[in-house]
């Protein structure tokens, strides 16, 4: 190993000049969320159940169809979870409240992608295969993702499902929020044509939230004052009005900051131009300079040290 | 001291040896049934827990357990203690192979393995794991350029292969010799440089988590993350070398190296003890040891974690008796690595949580079988490298009549 002065003072040099192109402070992080994005409302006061927004979703991304249930209580047995098969599923939950004959009564809750303003997913995928698109969808791009499923880790929702058997080409599956659909003008989601009782609203997600806000006032009695995703990390393109507190509904509970703020945070201040790293190359390189100079001096004749 | 690393020359084939060869057979048919059926097929990791074994132990773990090659090499040319030349290249093949098998574990972990090169391309500078990709890749290139002086001092002038390969021995001498020489030039170069990347992603590998605030138990899951990760990579690479160092000597039957091995743990109490600061400082900040006694599994895996991986070590290694006895050592240094390596595991694996679906994991026995081969793998290939290449010191058995000058 040999670190003479002028390749030491060449490479000091360099790091200097790179170092002092560093903002002195790191930027403060900001979101990236689309400005004007679509989204859904679902009223789970008016859900009944039927299960078309499954069958529809099937229909128009090519799923296998779902589950058919000539009774609705078996299907509603166990709870299902979004996955490769499957953008959508509803549940049925009994939260206690009874209704006008005193039975328990259900509560029916659609599950899919949220569709996240900062999407957790987006800022952790390695390769950028998944996006937030100014239409407010999250889009998976196949071509670039190598399936290391760090979006999955990432996602609050527990959305994001694998095509585990698949052994050499397997996809990361998700609601695509009609992608191509909703691009087109009058478009609308596969799930949001078919509700017979206008569970689902599709629509600018501002418009949407103005709407929740006036269902709510409009019945105090019947809903609760919380409209799901509006606030939760940092806001979601779907969002939930509810007679039934979200937290008997299976619904996480989430902080309001977006879950890219804290790592994206700590990795830009920390690597933004790389200065920590060439800061840190250039001190240990003074610091080798010094020793190598002082072992020089104490022993001329040093025997050449391998790696 | 000054005694020149060698080639072992002693018996390949032992006992130990056949022991090896079937977890890597084992491991082999394990990835067979893996590339063949699916990631589904052999493991127990599912929508809810995307991340298991292999991700837990074989990357996190991996990286953390391969920091002696970055901290030896640190101590020994950046701040100039040769004395501790002896270990740094065994320290250094640990971590090539390390490394090596960390990209090999995720080649099995990651769906898509053919497409393992598109980071260099598609960049996502937001990502945590792109960072991590980056650096793990350019430092696996540092650490072979690094190795291949000892391999030039194996064969350098000495390439003599017969029959019709031996038109090949000149530019193979000629390639040597370049190598030598330009390595020479630039080997300070590639050893800070292994540093710096080391301390990027040994970090980053404790940012990963910081995106699922939701998922990880608060024991764990702290804004200091990556702080916690790089100075337990830093407390972790000497007894490492301590562990891997005694295992070698005991089983080649020669010299201990303690009066390398004695100093290598006084160092370790100053970055051990920082370490276990932060820690212990960080649960107190965020008042987390509320959750000390509930008695979860994760909480008790974390109280050993702490007390069996971290303090009590600690606490052995301040006594210098412990520090001066072989076995004294040797248990701190096991428990050591015992301790970052569980809490690998605990922050990727037991405090992970599903929080809608409670989803449990545990490994099949066909995640075990690939762990396990790939390191009975990495063991046979470091016998092999150490019996035939110039890696180990001490070549003299323990009771030879030459005493070191």
């Amino acid at each position: 190993m040999q670190l003479t002065r002028r390749n030491f003072f060449k490479f000091i040099g360099a790091t200097g000049a790179s170092a002092a192109a560093v903002p002195s402070s790191a930027q403060a992080w900001e979101s990236k969320a689309p400005p004007d994005p679509y989204g859904c409302l679902v009223d789970l006061t008016r859900c009944i159940g039927c299960r078309k927004c499954e069958e529809a979703c099937a229909t128009v991304n090519n799923l296998p169809a779902p589950i058919k249930a000539s009774c609705d209580c078996t299907v509603f047995e166990k709870k299902r979870r979004p996955d490769e098969n499957a953008f959508t599923t509803v549940n049925r939950y009994f939260s206690g409240k009874l209704d006008v004959l005193d039975k328990p009564a259900p509560t029916f809750v659609k599950v899919q992608c949220m569709h996240c303003q900062d999407p957790a997913c987006v800022s952790a995928c390695i390769v950028g295969a998944l996006t937030k698109k100014e239409n407010g969808t999250v889009h998976y791009d196949v071509s670039k993702c190598i399936g290391c499923r760090y979006c999955m880790v990432a996602c609050p929702f527990e959305i994001p499902a694998y095509e585990y058997h698949n052994p050499i080409t397997p996809e990361v599956r998700k609601c695509t929020f009609c992608f191509d659909r909703i691009s087109e003008d009058g478009g609308l989601p596969g799930c949001a044509t078919i509700c017979p009782v206008e569970a689902i609203t599709f629509g600018k997600r501002e418009t949407l939230l103005k709407l929740a806000k006036q269902r709510i006032k409009s019945d105090r009695n019947k809903y609760i004052d919380h409209v799901y995703g509006e606030k939760e990390v940092g806001g979601t393109s779907w969002m939930y009005v509810s007679s039934v507190p979200f937290e008997k509904l299976q619904f996480p509970k989430l902080p309001e900051t977006p879950s890219p703020k804290l790592s994206e945070t700590v990795q830009h201040s920390l690597f933004s131009y790389l200065w920590s790293p060439i800061l840190l190359f250039g001190l240990l390189g003074g610091i080798m300079y010094r020793t190598e100079k002082k072992n020089e001096n104490s022993q001329e004749s040093q025997d050449k040290g391998g790696a | 001291m000054s005694h020149k690393a060698s080639p072992l020359n002693k018996k390949f084939w032992t006992p130990g040896v056949y022991v090896m060869l079937v977890f890597m057979i084992a491991g082999f048919l394990a990835i067979i049934a893996r590339f063949t059926g699916g990631i589904g097929y052999v493991s127990n990791l599912s929508t809810a827990r995307p991340w298991g074994l292999w991700v837990g132990v074989d990357v996190a773990t991996g990286v953390a357990l391969a920091a002696g090659g970055f901290t030896t090499a640190a101590l020994a040319h950046i701040f100039g203690r040769h004395s501790y030349e002896p270990v740094i290249r065994p320290a250094l093949l640990t971590a090539m192979l390390g490394y090596t098998f960390v990209v090999l574990g995720l080649l099995v972990d990651i769906g898509r393995s053919w497409a393992i090169w598109k980071p260099i391309f598609f960049w996502n500078v937001n990502s945590v794991l792109f960072e991590v990709a980056m650096c793990v890749m350019v430092y696996l290139h540092v650490l072979y350029f690094e190795f291949i002086p000892i391999v030039v001092e194996q064969f350098k002038g000495k390439v003599r292969m017969s029959g019709f390969l031996s038109s090949f021995n000149a530019p193979i001498e000629l390639f040597l010799k370049v190598a030598d020489a330009v390595l020479d030039k630039t080997m300070w170069i590639l050893i800070i440089l292994g540093v710096v990347l080391s301390c990027m992603h040994q970090s980053s590998l404790g940012s990963l988590m910081l995106i699922a605030p939701t998922k990880i138990h608060p024991l764990w899951y702290t804004p200091i993350m990556p702080l916690l990760f790089l100075t337990s990579a830093f407390a972790v690479g000497y007894p490492m070398v301590v562990l891997e160092t005694t295992i070698v000597t005991s089983s080649f039957k020669i010299d201990s190296e303690m009066s390398v091995l004695t100093p290598l743990t006084r160092i370790t109490i100053f970055l051990l003890g920082t370490y276990m600061f932060l820690k212990l400082g960080d649960m107190f900040v965020r008042g987390t040891y509320v959750y000390l006694l509930d008695g979860t599994y994760q909480t008790n895996s974390f109280l050993v974690e702490m007390l069996l991986g971290v303090i009590v070590p600690w606490v052995l290694l301040i006594f210098k008796k412990t520090r001066q006895s072989r076995i004294g050592v040797f248990t701190a240094a096991t428990m050591i690595v015992f301790g970052v390596a569980l809490n690998r595991i605990n922050v990727f694996i037991v405090g992970y949580t599903s929080p809608i679906t409670e989803a449990g994991y545990f490994p099949s026995i066909v995640e075990i079988f690939v762990t396990l081969g790939l390191i009975a793998t990495l063991m046979f290939i470091y016998r092999f490298i150490v019996t035939f290449l110039p890696v180990l010191q001490a070549q003299q058995p323990i009771a030879s009549e030459e005493v070191s000058p």
